[in-house]
């Protein structure tokens, strides 16, 4: 189990393929939040997303904040109450138009992604890193700044641009080498299931 | 015969909510950190072991930068005992109770999560139509209230699960179904966490049971026997699995296991399953007839 440091977005996508699943990473760099809501208006109801997404580090946050005031253009300045991470399997169909159309090179979440995911995130060049899900209060931390805000309609499901520093750790949950912790950990608990109702 | 209020009761249930909502969303009960504590202790697995220590590491931060310890507020969900001697009507307790939710929501501020289940639009500070969400009991010859808050977060309870067993499937199918439902829930309700388990009843109340049960102190017992008996069963075999922390392999997949029953139809069998997350979230007071508030009662 190797450590590594990134920092995104990423321009080299060796970057991406140096690691395997049950790595651990710390992120450096910028970040961008995404959630149901937010990938619902990109891919379902077709709006182009006003961020540059290639490259990036997409974390599945709702972020908890405190309004500071509006600038010259009318958006919003928020600063951080508390920010998590939420369950990312209910998004993983957006997985694949992600890293085909928008070039998005990680996604960070909590309790993993299906199977489905693991051919897409191999063919582009992706991973998904786990965080630890509820561990809000140390995420917040590593948080400097909430740089950007982009649809504020769809508070707290916004698109969010975070700075932070020493994010993480990280575990490589799914791999672009078609590794996944997710598929080896239900696999073997499918088998032990078996052995346990054999016991009832 | 009409009872004079010297106290602002309605006041006071409110301050007590208010309270009770932030409190339990900073401050975890100290049951689950001795729960979270030998979690770790006996987990082996590198990962695992990672994961738990991540989460001792989460809940010192939120103690000493008073933070939340999850940003998920959840759907605020409080359990009432009433005394049947307490002078506020519960209608007057469900208006305090709703205010108070409001009223933290906005003057922390707390991540407002409530929306109207169709048009999907915000429908104000962690309040809506039926929401909060509270379970009542009525208890005689009593003249307080007993008020409990669970935040409940969405990540656990997307993870519950319904099943009609037959009789034929007897206390043998009951157990596959809690197994198959934690083992298919994986890491999504951020294990280890405390498995609810309604047993009997209705689908409806075996469900409510459920719920209960999560609410309940970290490894208290079912006064009947025979349940409890059951839930230290599954609480073995579920830890069986090898789900482990946070779905990423390893020893503990559960803190506990709490079952709550009902009896039942003579060709029922419900099984009802309400995951709570590693944060279990729970904060309690207990509020006299005079309005004093004492937030140390815990049930």
């Amino acid at each position: 189990m190797a450590s590594h440091e990134v920092t995104f977005p990423i321009t080299d996508p060796n970057e991406i393929l140096k690691l395997r699943a049950g790595d651990e990473v710390t992120v450096q760099g910028h970040i961008i939040g995404i959630r149901d809501r937010t990938q619902i208006r990109i891919f379902d109801q077709g709006v182009e997303p006003p961020m540059d997404l290639t490259g990036a580090f997409l974390l599945h946050t709702a972020p908890g904040v405190r309004k500071l005031g509006t600038d010259s253009e009318g958006r919003g300045k928020y600063e951080k109450v508390c920010i998590g991470t939420t369950t990312s399997a209910r998004m993983v169909r957006f997985t694949e138009p992600l890293g085909e159309q928008y070039a998005v090179r990680a996604i960070c979440g909590k309790g993993g992604f299906p199977d489905e995911a693991i051919e897409p995130m191999q063919r582009l060049g992706m991973v998904y890193f786990a965080i630890v899900g509820g561990a809000a209060a140390l995420e917040t931390t590593q948080i400097e700044e909430i740089e950007e805000v982009m649809w504020e309609e769809l508070m707290p499901e916004c698109l969010w641009k975070f700075r932070v520093k020493d994010f993480g750790p990280l575990i490589v949950g799914i791999d672009a080498h078609g590794g996944s912790l997710y598929h080896d950990v239900q696999a073997r608990a499918q088998e032990k299931l078996k052995e346990l109702y054999a016991r009832l | 015969m009409s009872t004079e209020v010297t106290t602002d009761l309605a006041g006071a249930v409110e301050d007590a909510a208010a309270h009770l909502y932030v409190w339990a969303l900073k401050d975890i009960p100290q049951d689950l950190r001795d729960a979270l504590a030998a979690a770790r202790d006996r987990e082996t697995s590198t990962t695992g072991k990672r994961v738990l220590e991540i989460i001792h590491k989460n809940v010192s931060i939120a103690d000493e930068q008073k933070n939340l310890v999850c940003q998920d507020t959840g759907i605020a969900v409080y359990t009432c005992r009433v005394g049947e001697h307490f002078p506020l009507h519960p209608a007057r307790i469900y208006a305090s109770l709703k205010a108070g939710t409001a009223r933290a929501t906005v003057e922390h501020p707390l991540r407002s999560n409530a929306v109207h289940t169709i048009t999907r639009e915000n429908t104000g500070p962690n309040i809506g139509y039926r929401l909060p969400i509270v379970h009542w009991d009525f208890i005689p010859d009593w003249d307080g209230l007993d008020v409990k808050c669970v935040p409940k977060g969405s990540g656990s309870e997307n993870m519950s699960f319904l099943k009609m067993c037959v009789p034929a499937d007897g206390v043998k199918g009951i157990k596959q179904f809690v197994l198959e439902s934690i083992v298919g829930a994986g890491g999504k309700p951020c294990p280890p966490g405390i498995v609810g388990v309604g047993i009997g009843g209705s689908a409806d109340y075996a469900m409510y049971l459920a719920k209960e049960a999560i609410a309940r102190p970290v490894g208290t017992r079912n006064q009947d026997p025979i349940v409890a008996q059951l839930e230290d069963e599954l609480y073995g075999l579920l830890n069986e699995t090898g789900i482990g922390p946070m779905g990423l392999g390893g020893d503990v997949t559960v803190l506990q296991c709490h079952i709550e029953h009902a009896d039942t139809h003579m060709t029922l069998n419900p099984v009802a399953v309400n995951y709570q997350c590693w944060a279990a979230r729970r904060a309690s007071a207990h509020i006299a007839a005079d309005g004093t508030i004492d937030f140390d009662r815990e049930f």
